[in-house]
């Protein structure tokens, strides 16, 4: 079977025998594994998120986990008796992200059968090999950005929002209004290159073409005057969700040319996807053109095709390869929501 | 429950503006009245798929399908006998 080389962007560990030597509900006198810490903390460092499959008590395995001083690391920990794919099923919805973006790490062969059974897309370990983490590939990220550094503080900003929001009674209109939501769009500079070059890699559902460009692409068209390379950044009053947005327009004579158009997972709930696409669609409107759109359907974005659709988009032309051309005359233009504050610097 | 009745409490469920302003008949275009926002369509999409067991294919994805609960209606009714 090929191997995926796949940026990973969870690793699920195991406990017992895994990050702790031992088993815990055996003896309480447990102990991390030596070199672990490093390993965790390296990967963390790069954006890497780490969160936890095992068959253990909740609560005394979390308390356990405390005490070794590690328990921040872990995002959605799944600690009770399911079959480990459930668990690795649910660590995946919470995250929001792609199977094929995990690597679950257990020191049973058996229970890396089961998961990978279950979620072929998986990419399965065994726990001897954990000291080798940092050195591998995938775990290796081309470019470390300011998101990814502070990306586990930003999805237990999230978890306080989402904790928030499930407590909510009232309208959905409401709990938005209640969050005073920012929205920053702007031209990129050079500093932002890295990050919308992660942003078109890392980016699976909310992505129109699928297309990945480098930072050496990203940059000619920054400083090229045919192009407008927009990116955007979403606050609230927990903070920011970092650059999650971008988009990549050609100007050509008689229309704008929308190229590349994506928005991380991460603000999917909150209503902000509609505007990029006004402010693209306002100024092109002002600039008495028309707005084309390159589309290519993935396995993943049809959340982005139904946007485009319900923003007035119509199919132009298609190709054998699933290519498609969008037009929009520009006669219906979504507001932007009112719960949003948008700059346009 | 029927189909208009079921339609009628998801959009109620999921609108973007105080539920006492939003009054809204069978015929209203919820689009331009501003009551729903980008999410809304996905979520819309999903739910009439599950709840009535069809696949809205992608040439159906346009807003005439959906822009009145008499439409949804008229839409999956349409689907269900095809």
């Amino acid at each position: 079977m090929a191997e995926s080389n796949k940026e990973i962007k969870c690793v699920i560990w195991d406990l017992d025998h895994t990050v702790w030597d031992g088993i815990l509900l055996e003896s309480d006198e447990v102990k991390l594994k030596a070199g672990l810490v490093e390993v965790l903390k390296r990967l963390d460092s790069r954006g890497i998120l780490h969160s936890i499959a095992s068959r253990n008590e909740y609560e005394f395995a979390l308390e356990k986990l405390k005490e070794l001083g590690v328990a921040e690391y872990f995002l959605y920990p799944e600690i009770n008796w399911n079959a480990k794919s459930v668990s690795v099923g649910n660590i995946q919805r919470n995250l929001n992200i792609g199977m094929d973006a995990i690597m679950f790490i257990d020191d049973q062969p058996f229970e890396r059968e089961e998961v990978k059974n279950a979620h072929p897309d998986i990419t399965c370990i065994d726990a001897t090999e954990y000291l080798e983490l940092p050195e591998l590939k995938r775990l290796n990220p081309r470019f470390i950005t300011d998101d990814s550094r502070r990306r586990r503080l930003m999805y237990m900003d999230d978890i306080k929002r989402k904790v928030e929001e499930d407590e909510f009674q009232g309208p959905p209109e409401t709990f938005l209004s209640s969050l005073n939501m920012k929205f920053v769009i702007h031209d990129a500079k050079e500093e932002d290159l890295q990050r919308a070059e992660e942003l078109t890699v890392r980016t699976n559902q909310l992505n129109a073409t699928g297309l990945t460009y480098d930072y050496d692409e990203l940059n000619a068209f920054r400083i090229s005057d045919q192009y407008k390379l927009l990116i955007c950044e979403l606050t609230d009053k927990y903070g920011s969700y970092g650059k999650i947005g971008l988009a990549l327009i050609e100007l050509k004579e008689d229309c704008w040319h929308l190229r590349l158009m994506l928005m991380s997972c991460r603000v999917m709930n909150r209503g902000v996807g509609s505007v990029l696409m006004s402010h693209i669609m306002q100024e092109c409107k002002k600039d008495g053109k028309i707005l084309l759109a390159d589309f290519k359907h993935t396995k993943r974005n049809r959340m982005m095709y139904v946007s485009y659709k319900f923003a007035n988009f119509k199919e132009v032309s298609k190709d054998e390869g699933g290519h498609i051309l969008f037009e929009n005359d520009l006669s219906m233009i979504q507001p932007f929501p009112h719960y949003i504050d948008v700059k346009i610097l | 429950m029927e189909i208009k009745e079921k339609i009628r409490q998801f959009i109620r469920a999921n609108l973007v503006v105080f539920e006492d302003e939003a009054d809204f008949t069978d015929s209203d275009n919820i689009f331009e009245m501003g009551f729903v926002n980008s999410l809304f369509a996905m979520k819309l999409v999903s739910y009439i798929e599950q709840e009535f067991g069809i696949t809205v294919d992608n040439e159906d994805l346009e807003i005439s399908n959906f822009s009145s609960v008499d439409r949804i209606v008229g839409y999956i009714e349409n689907k269900k006998a095809g």
